[in-house]
């Protein structure tokens, strides 16, 4: 087992590299710069502020120099600068947002399995029943439905008209003044209809692999012997299939790693979440080349982690893949 | 598409021409009447912005976000009124010698930043070393360009000397002025002062959480008093700057009341607002924008270069129905680059009234026919035909470039529309001078100098002049516009200088929008000016009963 995980982990390097190296080159081959944000179509910035710009940031070098040179920063765990006019180091304004973003994913990811996996038993279980169709029609309408649009209208309908719910940001103006559990109260009510959206759209997938697997695994004749041995239904099917046809969602929470840091640009733009996905887009928007590079290099190291960990759980849980590989 | 938010930004709360009147719930005047709606300390403003600030060191700032928040925590030695006139800010007085080279500033005495270190004149000179050190990645060191030397007189007088009369000048004295104390012999481009600002404005700085808001508070010593009730400004407690991305969702934050003011667009402004339990809650401003929106013809092509060939394109596009189509009505017809209403804006230029007739006739002249009966007219065999670039993101603009297709298809011309992102469009297409035409706008500035924009110098690859208009004249009347303090003289120039444009059409002007802006009713202070209505926000004031945050000191 420890070699299969070492040869892994041999492979992702030269895979990280040959992504750093690939993400580096779009950056700059995309049209646009980091100094045209100051100085295009404004009559008071001439040509001497951006030589000065591209001095002060390494931007005057060629190409492969500014490369080796991030590399080398990176090597010693330094993600450098950011371009914009806060020059606040990468790391900084990527640490204040990943929390932000993990917790909105995870919180969204446990209403995710804990909804999914009961439907998709359910489903899978009382196949073709009224339940079973129903929740089809249901989760794919959620699935089909833009978060945006969705967002939208519940901020109109429980923000606006009912004054139920806050409609944007993570807390209320004075929520620093309030005593400890109202604050809690406070935020709860601020996450309620993000992580109600967020998982709106996950519902579908999930709830959909359950039932694929699950109704894979109760023909298996094992199920069948379980059955024949005169155990109860729900034992047979909560006990015996259950733990298997997990399996393959396993694997799905081994990609869920990056998008749980990922963010989503539309998602983070409508409630007014700084996460993440909108650090990622704004960066792009204003070409701040190490931010965005930063950012990719910790995504991809974190795809690579998390296929990684799929695959080691599905060996640990599965050992005829484990021997099969090794 | 960073910039285009920034120019609706820009208009939201920039000019405004005289008569910009409130539309006035009679419902809040009803209540009004019953309480006392005197001036009083108290509550919270909350402001709502699209992007976060990226520094509040307003020197390194090229962002609205940034210098709308920095404008409440800094000061100027002087600053425009809501007429658009220069008066003091630091400054007491100022004198401008004989020869127009020589400016003298006396500042107010018993000034203090917010860290109780008093101000002085050299924190101004330092303000002005600061900006010329090339070390400082600032983008307003050509304000100062023109400055031949900075001497501290006394503590409280500075003279300043220029190398050759500068009309704009004056106020580009109007820059924050920042405290040495705290930035001499440091470097200002990685200061601390960028996340928690120093400065001796109306608000100090409480707290900035990245992406969500940025909290300031009155400043209790600051040293300016509401001439009216002799009171100390500024009046509110606080000032929220909340982070809001998406506009949609701003404007469900305004109709749930938890923002105090934003600028509409036209579709809200005239239905979605309108309706009584909005009226109960805000008051809505009307006003021309500081910006308008143009087709210019690159003028190196032939097609564009016989100015009969340009008034007939103007002639053949109907400005009233891009208003109303586009902007809903709420805009003006542009007819040149100045804002209809303020000092320097011409009336009396020549005009060409939608008249396809006309179009055609004038199009005959310049020896565009159709030749072939093919419904485009041609010349030496070829038709006339050209693109429209414009950019992604501005509904607004690709709406225009459609209503004009339909027009200039009318009289035969035939016209193909491409969309560019941002970067692609200004690095590939406008800055090379590769496009037949473009759809853009500018930012109609408070001093009318635009020397960078029409004169011939700027007529090259990277220069804003980017239809490459040529003509000495405007050359002239431009140079000599700059170098004039006297605003009749000036005013005298650049009339001349709308002239030419209008005669020779570089640009068929196309509109003016109003800035739409709704702020709560419970605000009180607001005074709609040439400037605006934010010019004088720390006049504004919520009347006690009224008030609605509990964070009152």
């Amino acid at each position: 087992m420890l070699g299969y995980i070492a040869k892994r982990i041999a492979f992702m390097i030269p895979m990280l590299f040959g992504i750093t190296l690939i993400s580096f080159l779009l950056m700059h081959m995309a049209p646009g710069s980091p100094t045209e944000l100051y100085t295009e179509l404004n009559p008071k910035v001439g040509a001497e502020f951006r030589e000065r710009f591209e001095a002060y940031y390494g931007l005057d070098k060629p190409l492969p120099v500014q490369y080796v040179t991030w590399l080398g920063r990176v090597a010693r765990l330094d993600l450098g600068i950011s371009f914009s006019p806060d020059k606040r180091p990468v790391w900084d304004k990527i640490r204040e947002r990943l929390p932000i973003t993990l917790l909105l994913n995870l919180l969204s990811l446990v209403l995710i399995l804990a909804t999914a996996v009961p439907l998709g038993v359910i489903s899978a279980v009382r196949r073709g029943s009224q339940f079973d169709r129903t929740t089809t029609v249901l989760v794919f309408a959620g699935f089909s439905v833009p978060s945006f649009w969705l967002a939208l209208l519940l901020m109109k309908w429980l923000g606006v008209d009912l004054g139920w719910l806050p409609i944007s940001g993570l807390e209320s103006l004075g929520a620093a003044n309030l005593p400890p559990l109202a604050r809690f109260w406070d935020r709860v009510q601020h996450l309620i209809l993000p992580v109600f959206v967020s998982a709106v759209g996950g519902l579908a997938g999930i709830s959909r692999y359950m039932r694929g697997s699950m109704l894979e695994v109760i023909r298996q004749d094992y199920v069948t012997a379980a059955r024949a041995k005169g155990l109860p239904e729900w034992r047979v099917v909560y006990v015996h299939a259950l733990r298997n046809s997990l399996l393959p969602i396993v694997t799905l929470m081994g990609f869920w790693i990056p998008a749980l840091i990922g963010g989503s640009v539309i998602f983070e733009t409508i409630f007014a979440i700084p996460g993440m996905g909108q650090l990622f887009y704004q960066s792009v928007m204003a070409r701040d080349y190490p931010v965005i590079q930063g950012i990719l290099l910790l995504g991809s190291g974190l795809t690579l982690l998390g296929n990684l960990v799929a695959d080691v759980a599905y060996a640990l849980v599965d050992p005829r893949i484990r021997f099969g590989r090794t | 598409m960073k910039r285009i938010w920034l120019v609706v930004l820009l208009a939201a709360l920039a000019a405004c021409t005289k008569g910009g009147e409130p539309e006035k719930a009679q419902a809040s005047k009803e209540t009004e009447a019953q309480v006392d709606l005197s001036p009083a300390y108290g509550d919270t403003f909350v402001d709502a912005s699209i992007g976060d600030a990226s520094t509040l060191l307003p020197i390194l700032a090229t962002d609205s976000a940034s210098h709308s928040v920095a404008g409440l925590i800094y000061n100027g030695l002087v600053k425009y009124d809501g007429e658009y006139n220069v008066v003091g800010d630091l400054a007491e007085s100022w004198e401008v010698s004989d020869d127009n080279l020589t400016i003298t500033f006396h500042l107010r005495k018993g000034v203090r930043f917010h860290d109780g270190a008093p101000l002085t004149a050299r924190d101004v000179e330092f303000t002005y070393r600061v900006t010329m050190d090339p070390n400082t990645l600032t983008a307003y060191r050509g304000d100062f360009e023109p400055v031949e030397s900075v001497e501290v007189v006394d503590d409280y007088t500075l003279r300043v000397r220029y190398k050759e009369p500068f009309a704009p000048a004056l106020i580009s004295w109007g820059a924050a002025v920042l405290p040495r104390h705290l930035l001499e012999g440091k470097d200002i481009n990685t200061s601390e002062l960028g996340r928690k600002p120093v400065g001796t404005g109306p608000f100090r700085f409480v707290e900035w959480l990245t992406g969500q808001r940025i909290v300031l508070e009155r400043n209790p010593d600051y040293f300016d008093t509401d001439p009216d009730t002799g009171m100390q400004l500024p009046y509110f407690s606080r000032y929220v700057f909340r982070i809001i991305p998406d506009l949609g969702v701003q404007f469900n934050e305004l109709m749930a009341g938890k923002i105090d003011m934003m600028g509409l667009k036209p579709l809200q402004w005239t239905r979605q607002t309108d309706n009584e339990r909005f009226r109960s809650q805000y008051n809505k401003y009307k006003y021309l924008a500081n910006a308008y929106t143009y087709l210019g013809y690159n003028l190196e092509k032939p097609m564009f270069q016989d100015v009969r060939v340009r008034r007939a394109l103007t002639h053949a596009i109907d400005k009233n129905e891009i208003v109303e189509g586009v902007l809903q009505g709420l805009g003006v017809p542009a007819t040149g680059p100045y804002k209809p209403g303020t000092w320097v804006y011409n009336p009396d230029v020549p005009k060409y009234p939608y008249d396809p007739d006309r179009a055609r006739e004038l199009l005959a002249e310049a020896g565009w026919t159709d030749t072939d009966g093919d419904g485009v007219l041609d010349k030496d065999g070829k038709p006339f035909r050209f693109t429209v670039l414009t950019n992604q993101g501005n509904d607004q603009r690709l709406k225009t470039a459609e209503i004009i297709q339909q027009r200039l298809k009318a009289v035969g011309i035939q016209i193909e529309i491409r969309v560019l992102e941002w970067a692609a469009f200004i690095n590939e297409f406008v800055k090379p001078g590769k496009f037949d035409a473009v759809i853009l706008g500018w930012t109609i500035t408070q001093d009318p100098d635009l020397y960078d924009v029409w004169h011939s110098s700027k007529a090259v690859p990277g220069g804003l002049n980017h239809t490459h208009y040529r003509n000495p004249e405007v050359d002239d009347l431009l140079v000599r516009a700059r170098k004039t303090f006297d605003r009749a003289e000036r005013k005298r120039l650049y009339d001349r200088f709308q002239e030419i444009l209008a005669e020779d059409q570089p640009y068929t002007f196309l509109y003016v929008p109003y800035a739409l802006v709704a702020v709560s009713n419970r605000v009180h202070g607001i005074r709609p000016a040439p400037a605006g209505i934010t010019y004088n926000f720390e006049r504004w004031y919520v009347p006690k009963a009224l008030q609605r945050h509990a964070e009152t000191p």
